[in-house]
C-alpha cells in the first residue's frame, strides 16, 4: 500500500485518503451550514432531559430566533428554513458516516492509522509534545513535510477516534426513534437536552479543528499541501527554505 | 500516468455491474419490505431512504421511553397554533360533544365515533417526551385509546399499509406506516396529566406518536382513513409536511 513517505515515488497521501477527505469537507460544511440554521429556530440550550421557553435555559446564544415562539429580546424574527436544512442536515450525516466507514476500515487494513497517525513510542511523552508547541511559537518551519509531528497525529487520532464518533452519538440521541431502539444512548449522555447540548459543544470543537488545520495548511504552504491532498503529489523538497536549514544547521540534530 | 490494463478494465467493468445489480436489488427489496418512505423523490429522497429504511428496521420491536412521575412538566409548553376556525369555536363552546371521529377507507365497517365512543375502548396512559424539532421538549402523562384499538374496532382490510389522519384546521394531516398505527403506544389521545386534553395541546383529540417527533402528533383529529397508497392524498407525499418541506418520517 502507498502509506506516506514510504518512498519518494509514492503519493503524499493514498486515493481513499485524498477522496474520503473532500467528500467529508463537502459534507462537513453541510452539516455546519443547516445545523446553524436549526439552531436559529431554538437558540436555547439546556440540561438534562427537557427543556423549552418554561424552564431555564443552561444558556442562550444572543441572537435572534426564526419562531416567534422563542424570547430573544429581538424586535424580529430570521427567515425559517428549518425544512431542508433538516433534509440536507441527515443526508450530509449519511454521507459523512459511510465515508467515515470506508475511511476507517481502510486505515486499519492499510496501516495508515498505525503508520502515519499514531505516536511512534520515541513521541510518547510529555516534553516531545511540549517541543513541538515550542517549534510551533517560535515559528519554526516544518523539518519534515513526509511525516506528521506527535501534537499534528493526536489532533488528527482525537478527530477521528473521538469527536466524529461523538458528534454522531449525541446526534443520535436527539432522535425519539433511535432512542426507542438504544435508549442507553441517550440516557448515558443524561438526557435529550444534555445531548443537544453537547452536541453543539461537539461542533464547535470540530468547526475549531477545521479552523486550526486550514489556518496551518496556509502558514505550511498551501498550494503544495493542497496539490498532496487532491492529486496525491509527494511534497517535495524544495518548500524548504534557506533559512529553515540554516536554522536546522544552527540548531544541530 | 500509467496505461489501464485490460484486466483492470475488466475488473472495473464487473465491479460497476455487480455494484448497479447490488443496488437493483436493494432498491426492490426495500419496495418489498415497505422501507421506501412516500417522500422519497427529489435531492433529498435519499437521506429520507434512509432514515426511514435504517430506523424502520432498527424500532420494529422498540417502545418509546416512559418516564417516572416526577418529570412530568409542572408548566408544559403549548406550540403555537393558527388561530381556530368558527367550527372548533362552536365545537369548543359546546364542550365537543358533537365532536365525531370518522374512520374510512379500508376498513370493513366505517364508523363515525364520538368522544364517549372512544372513552368505551380501552384507555391507556403513557407519561412520555414530546421532542420537537425546533429541539425543545417536555414530559407529560398522555391518556387515551391506542390507534389500535379503534382499528381493530373497524376491521382493517388485509392490504392495508398507512393510517392517514386529518385535522380539523385545513391542510393539516399526516400519515403513519401500518406498524407506526399498530404499535401500542401510538394513541388517539383525549386526556392528559389530571384533567381533559386542553385545546392548546391538541384537545380535543390528538394523534400522539412518540417515536417520532411533535410535528407528527397532529392536534384536533376528525377523520382516519385507511389505505394502501398515499398517492391520492394532497401531493402524494404522506402528508401536509413535505409539502412545507419537513419529511414525512419523523423519527429523527
Amino acid at each position: 500500500m502507498s502509506a506516506a513517505g514510504s518512498s519518494p515515488k509514492s503519493p503524499r497521501h493514498a486515493a481513499v485518503v485524498r477522496v474520503t477527505h473532500w467528500i467529508t469537507v463537502i459534507a462537513f460544511f453541510a452539516l455546519l451550514l443547516s445545523g446553524a440554521e436549526i439552531v436559529i429556530s431554538h437558540p436555547r440550550f439546556y440540561w438534562g432531559e427537557t427543556g423549552n421557553v418554561m424552564t431555564r435555559p443552561l444558556f442562550t446564544l444572543p441572537i435572534p430566533a426564526s419562531r416567534n415562539t422563542v424570547p430573544t429580546g429581538y424586535s424580529y424574527m430570521l427567515p425559517d428554513q428549518n425544512g431542508w436544512s433538516r433534509a440536507l442536515h441527515f443526508q450530509a450525516a449519511w454521507a459523512v458516516v459511510l465515508t467515515g466507514l470506508v475511511y476507517a476500515l481502510f486505515g486499519l487494513w492499510s496501516g495508515h492509522f498505525r503508520k502515519d497517525l499514531l505516536p511512534v513510542p520515541a513521541d510518547r511523552k510529555l516534553h516531545v509534545f511540549w517541543e513541538v508547541i515550542a517549534k510551533y511559537l517560535r515559528r519554526t518551519p516544518p523539518d519534515d513535510a513526509h511525516s506528521y509531528n506527535v501534537l499534528q497525529r493526536t489532533a488528527y487520532l482525537s478527530v477521528i477516534f473521538f469527536l466524529f464518533p461523538l458528534v454522531i452519538w449525541t446526534g443520535l440521541a436527539m432522535s425519539p426513534a433511535f432512542d426507542s431502539a438504544v435508549p442507553v444512548a441517550v440516557n448515558a449522555l443524561g438526557g435529550r437536552q444534555s445531548a443537544r447540548t453537547l452536541h453543539f459543544f461537539v461542533s464547535g470543537l470540530l468547526l475549531l479543528f477545521v479552523v486550526i488545520h486550514v489556518t496551518m495548511v496556509v502558514l505550511a504552504g498551501f498550494r503544495s499541501r493542497m496539490r498532496a491532498m487532491m492529486i496525491g503529489d509527494p511534497i517535495a523538497a524544495p518548500e524548504r527554505t534557506l533559512e529553515h536549514t540554516l536554522v536546522e544547521a544552527e540548531e544541530g540534530p | 500516468m500509467t496505461p489501464i490494463s485490460r484486466r483492470k478494465l475488466i475488473t472495473s467493468g464487473l465491479a460497476a455491474g455487480a455494484g448497479v445489480a447490488g443496488l437493483t436489488v436493494a432498491a426492490r427489496l426495500a419496495e418489498r419490505y415497505g422501507l421506501i418512505p412516500p417522500d422519497h423523490k427529489g435531492i433529498y429522497g435519499p437521506g429520507e431512504t434512509l432514515n426511514y429504511a435504517a430506523q424502520r428496521l432498527l424500532t420494529a420491536h422498540s417502545l418509546a421511553r416512559e418516564f417516572p412521575r416526577g418529570m412530568i412538566a409542572k408548566e408544559p409548553f403549548a406550540n403555537y397554533v393558527a388561530p381556530l376556525d368558527d367550527q372548533f369555536k362552536r365545537h369548543q363552546a359546546n364542550g365537543f360533544s358533537d365532536w365525531r371521529l370518522a374512520v374510512d377507507g379500508m376498513v370493513e365497517r366505517p364508523a363515525s365515533l364520538s368522544l364517549p365512543d372512544l372513552k368505551t375502548l380501552p384507555r391507556r396512559s403513557q407519561i412520555t417526551e414530546v421532542a420537537c424539532e425546533e429541539g425543545w421538549s417536555y414530559i407529560a402523562e398522555w391518556i387515551g385509546t391506542p390507534l389500535a384499538e379503534v382499528l381493530h374496532t373497524v376491521g382493517v382490510l388485509p392490504h392495508a399499509r398507512y393510517v392517514v389522519y386529518f385535522s380539523s384546521e385545513r391542510d393539516w394531516w399526516d400519515s403513519v406506516d401500518m406498524a407506526e398505527a399498530l404499535h401500542r403506544q401510538t394513541m388517539l389521545t383525549y386526556a392528559m396529566n389530571d384533567g381533559d386534553l386542553p385545546v392548546g395541546f391538541g384537545g380535543p383529540l390528538r394523534m400522539r406518536v412518540p417515536r417520532q417527533l411533535g410535528y407528527k402528533n397532529v392536534k384536533y383529529i376528525t377523520r382516519l382513513t385507511v389505505t394502501d397508497t398515499l398517492k391520492p392524498f394532497g401531493k402524494g407525499l404522506g402528508s401536509s409536511s413535505p409539502e412545507g418541506g419537513y419529511a414525512w418520517y419523523a423519527g429523527i
